[in-house]
């Protein structure tokens, strides 16, 4: 706001009353604009009261002279001193007279206020400049009065130009900015302060202090929150920008190879009339026919000579049938005889031991016949035989004695832990061993002789193991047992004989044999308990358990004494009454597929067969493709080809086994030795005293091959494990031969004699790689370990395929046989039938001689016919033959 | 009597053209079939589609697929050895079967012989 009049510029009244004056000077058109906030008025307007005779005699009556529209009246100077003299005091304007004196003009200007502005109908300007400005207002209302005439004269022309840059004037902010900036108003002050008794000048040592260390003589000031001095934001300036919501996108990384992943896809392929179209180009034709006679001549090449095969190797197969003589010796390698209990004892059966090699397992038997038995039965009591363990590292004392209740004829290791031995009694007793304590022992001795100071520290006394078990007497067979077999780990036979899974995966059942006519199944479990009345469970609390003696594992303790079989097979005979007596016996090898996965239900339990129990009828799975059928070898020379599985007969309730299947009469004496090949399932050996034939199973019309009968007796037959067509047999006069069947099917291919006494068995040792020592016993009870040369342990490659050949063909020629058998025998009822009807025919009376003569009249008539038939082929052909000479001669 | 010949040449040779080359070719395939230890033999055009056959669509489409193309690489081996040679015949040996096959223009002829017997 700029003010009007700015006289006295450094004063605050000038200043509220510039603003009025303002007001004031624009109130000529507008009086609204008026603004009478003071009572007062400002100095150079002075409001009069004119009389009536004033206002006649200045000519300004109210309402006449001057009026609202027209307020301004000019009053000279001299009229209001002229007055001022006349009437003195009465005048109206005597108040102002001082002013009106001191009036530099001429020219009063009164004015007409009409609305009592200023308190009075009239005011009278004192000053020239507000005069002017009432008079003649400012074209601007922002125009202050300190512009002169001049000015605002100068304003009005310089309108048509542009206006030129004026020299500032200050217009009052320079009092505004002096009143706020900061003037000093006196001189500083200066002060020096120093510490009385301070001397001035001398040297200051400054040193460091902890400030903490020192807080009593700190006076600290911290910093503090004074709220009089925090400022709070009342504004605060922010943006807001807006976006997207979240948005999950993904995107692909660049291929840069492409590669089909897979791609299926169909030959492409020609339909059968473009096959034809093709098959009829000219192309085609030329190719095959330049080709062919290529194609042909490779194809026979192939034919007669084989390029690609290999001389060198061939030539060293047959090297091994080059060989001479020396080669095919047994050559001794170690006999074993114990002085303390091979004395007037035999061995009755051998067995190598199935993981620990170099140990060989030999059974003792008193070599007394029945009657010397009989006779020294007291005695027999008292020395109990044993079944011996001997090992490689000592010749001279056995590792291991096995204590028997009575002479065992025959033992078997159990195939899934070679610590359990059965074996069978002559009393007809099953007996069981645990050898878990002492296997520690035989292994050692396996590289005992490295150790000789360990050999020395060990008790030279053989250690005895007590049998753990050994079945009812009652229970079991009534004869001597002559063969005892285990099942595989891979099935068990439930009490119906058909074979089930067997869920421990242990052999935990056994097959035994004796000629008392019945081949016997045993199970090493303890069968299920069933309890039927409360008598029962008081009479088994009452029993005490039986404790084996000291020393004997407890292995079977449940079924000791008490052990019974569960399968009785009895062998009645096909065609007359009685039974077969079996001496031996032989299963066939079955496999069965278990899943890998399954283990064992009791894994490490598997030598804790009593709590092994048997399976229930539910839980067990019958098994396929197992064949249950033995080959029973009995006492008087038969072979008989029979199923184990028994039915329950309706009739009695009792099991009865079925009939054999087939019976071979092979001899008058006994068979002793049945067993199968190795390396072929279905064939098997039956070694008898004067001959041995070789069999295949479910061959029914006979031997594949029989040998000659020979003079001396063979007591054991054996095959090699290593050769398909070897095999060993033992005889009465001690003689070891060596069978080929490949080489000559007459006779051994070698012989050789071990021994003076008879040989009792044969056995080749399993439990090594290289198969090259043969066990040979004799009824002196030594046993001597022979070497098998390597002719006789090698085994070409194709000697498999021959030996297989061979049999294939012996079986071919037993087919034929049996087919010319059969055929014989239509014939010879044919010819029967055929001479039954001429001597039927003769009966009948001769024909009349007419009838004869119209049916030779009849032959003729149809000779005839033929006659001319043939004679017009004849001519047709002659036709032809004729035609085509016609032709072909030029 | 040459012109008579000369007359049934023509006869016997335009009339029916395809029967008389059918026959021949199947004569020479049969034979090629019969020799002793062939298992089968196969006719195949210049892209590998088997013509002709004695064995089983799947058998000898994958026979003529497979060696249709071994016999280009053995052929274009041949040839970048020395420009001037060219491939006449392959033979593949194997451990149960001989596999032989004539090279064309235009065809291959496969056979499978079983040389041990």
């Amino acid at each position: 706001m700029k003010d009007m009049s700015s006289k006295r510029p450094k004063s605050k009244e000038a200043n509220k009353k510039k603003t009025k004056d303002k007001s004031n000077a624009d109130n000529l058109p507008k009086p609204e604009e008026a603004v009478a906030s003071e009572p007062g008025h400002p100095e150079y307007i002075f409001p009069l009261v004119l009389t009536s005779v004033s206002q006649e005699l200045f000519s300004c009556r109210a309402d006449e002279d001057v009026t609202a529209e027209n307020p301004h009246k000019l009053l000279k100077k001299q009229d209001i001193i002229q007055d001022l003299r006349h009437r003195a005091a009465v005048c109206d304007f005597s108040p102002v007279k001082q002013a009106v004196l001191d009036y530099p003009e001429d020219e009063l200007l009164l004015v007409f206020d009409r609305d009592f502005t200023y308190g009075q109908s009239f005011y009278l300007v004192l000053t020239v400049q507000a005069k002017e400005s009432i008079l003649k207002p400012p074209a601007e209302g922002a125009d202050e009065q300190m512009e002169d005439e001049e000015q605002q004269e100068e304003e009005e022309e310089m309108m048509m130009k542009t206006p030129e840059p004026q020299p500032w004037v200050s217009l009052g902010s320079e009092q505004e900015i002096q009143d706020q900036s900061l003037s000093e108003s006196r001189p500083r002050l200066r002060y020096s302060v120093c510490p009385l008794g301070r001397r001035s000048g001398t040297r200051v040592r400054f040193s460091d202090r902890n400030a903490l260390d020192w807080k009593e003589e700190l006076v600290e000031c911290s910093s503090y929150e004074d709220k009089s001095f925090s400022i709070t934001r009342m504004e605060r300036d922010s943006s807001t920008q807006t976006c997207r919501d979240n948005t999950h996108t993904c995107t692909q990384t660049l291929w840069k190879k492409p590669k089909n992943m897979w791609s299926q896809y169909e030959p492409r392929e020609f339909s059968s009339e473009e096959k034809q179209h093709q098959l009829q180009s000219e192309n085609l034709k030329n190719f095959i026919t330049s080709v062919a006679r290529r194609f042909e001549i490779y194809l026979q090449q192939n034919l007669i000579a084989d390029v690609f095969c290999d001389d060198w190797t061939a030539l060293c197969e047959d090297d091994a049938s080059l060989m001479g003589k020396t080669e095919t010796q047994l050559k001794e390698y170690q006999s074993f005889m114990d002085l303390h209990f091979s004395k007037e004892k035999t061995i009755s059966h051998v067995q190598w031991h199935p993981s620990i090699s170099g140990v060989i397992v030999v059974s003792m038997m008193e070599r007394l016949s029945l009657e010397e038995r009989i006779d020294s039965s007291t005695k027999l009591l008292l020395n109990p035989s044993h079944i011996l363990f001997w090992s490689f590292s000592d010749p001279i004392n056995p590792q291991l004695q096995l204590e028997c209740p009575d002479d065992v004829l025959c033992f078997q290791f159990s195939p899934s832990d070679h610590n359990i031995i059965a074996g069978g009694c002559m009393n007809g007793q099953v007996v069981l061993w645990d050898i878990s304590a002492h296997v520690d022992r035989l292994q050692d001795t396996r590289s005992g002789g490295k150790n000789i100071l360990n050999k020395l520290g060990k008790s030279d006394a053989t250690p005895v193991v007590r049998y753990c078990a050994v079945s009812g007497i009652e229970n079991g067979h009534k004869a001597p047992i002559t063969d005892i077999q285990w099942l595989p780990e891979t099935f068990e036979v439930n009490k119906l004989g058909t074979p089930v899974e067997n869920q421990s995966r242990t052999s935990v059942q056994l097959v035994t044999c004796a000629p008392d006519c019945c081949v016997l199944f045993w199970d090493l479990r303890a069968p299920r308990v069933m309890v039927h009345s409360l008598t029962d469970i008081k009479q088994k609390q009452e029993e005490k358990p039986l404790e084996n003696p000291h020393g004997v594992p407890n292995t079977f303790t449940h079924l000791n004494l008490t052990w019974k079989p569960f399968i009785r097979v009895s062998l009645p005979k096909i065609s007359s009454s009685g039974e077969y007596s079996p001496l031996k016996f032989s299963m066939r090898e079955n496999t069965v597929d278990y899943n890998t996965g399954d283990k064992s239900v009791s894994g490490a339990d598997s030598h804790v067969f009593a709590q092994l129990r048997m399976q229930s009828a539910k839980q067990q799975k019958p098994l396929q493709n197992i064949s249950t059928k033995l080959y029973i070898a009995t006492e008087d020379g038969e072979l008989v080809y029979t199923d184990w599985k028994v039915e329950k007969d309706n009739d009695s309730g009792r099991m009865l086994s079925a009939k054999p299947l087939d019976v071979f009469l092979l001899q008058d004496t006994l068979l002793h030795t049945v067993s199968r090949s190795p390396f072929f399932r279905d064939i098997i050996l039956t070694v008898g005293r004067f001959s041995f034939s070789i069999w295949r199973e479910g061959l029914t019309c006979g031997p594949l091959l029989m040998s000659v009968y020979s003079k001396s007796m063979f007591s054991a037959g054996h095959w090699s494990r290593s050769r398909p067509a070897v095999l060993f047999m033992g005889r009465e006069d001690g003689d070891v031969e060596v069978w080929d069947l490949l080489q000559n099917s007459r006779q051994p291919s070698h012989t050789q004699n071990i021994s003076t006494a008879a040989i009792s068995s044969i056995r080749t040792q399993t439990s090594s790689a290289k198969q090259n020592l043969l066990a040979v016993s004799d009824r002196l009870g030594t046993l001597h370990i022979l070497q098998i040369p390597g002719s006789l342990r090698r085994s070409s490659s194709s000697e498999r395929q021959n030996v297989e050949k061979y049999f294939e063909k012996e079986e071919e020629r037993l087919q034929y046989f049996e087919k010319r058998q059969s055929d014989h025998q239509k014939k010879k009822k044919e010819t029967e039938a055929e001479q039954q009807k001429k001597k039927t025919e003769l009966v009948t009376p001769p024909k009349q001689e007419e009838e004869v003569d119209a049916e030779t009249l009849k032959e003729y008539q149809q000779f005839l016919t033929l006659e001319k038939l043939i004679l017009k082929d004849m001519n047709i052909q002659n036709e032809t033959q004729q035609t085509c000479n016609t032709i072909n001669t030029p | 009597m040459k012109e008579y010949c000369a007359a049934t040449r023509t006869h016997g040779g335009r009339s029916t053209p395809d029967l008389s080359d059918m026959a021949e070719v199947e004569d020479t395939l049969k034979r090629i079939q019969a020799q002793h230890g062939v298992i089968g033999t196969i006719v195949v055009n210049g892209e590998g589609i088997p013509i002709r056959t004695t064995l089983d669509n799947s058998t000898s489409v994958q026979y003529a697929g497979l060696l249709h193309q071994l016999t280009m690489k053995a052929r274009s081996a041949v040839r970048d050895i020395d420009p001037q040679n060219e491939l006449t015949f392959l033979r593949i040996r194997s451990k149960k079967h001989e596999i032989m096959v004539a090279p064309d223009k235009e065809y291959l002829l496969i056979a499978i012989q079983n040389p041990s017997e």
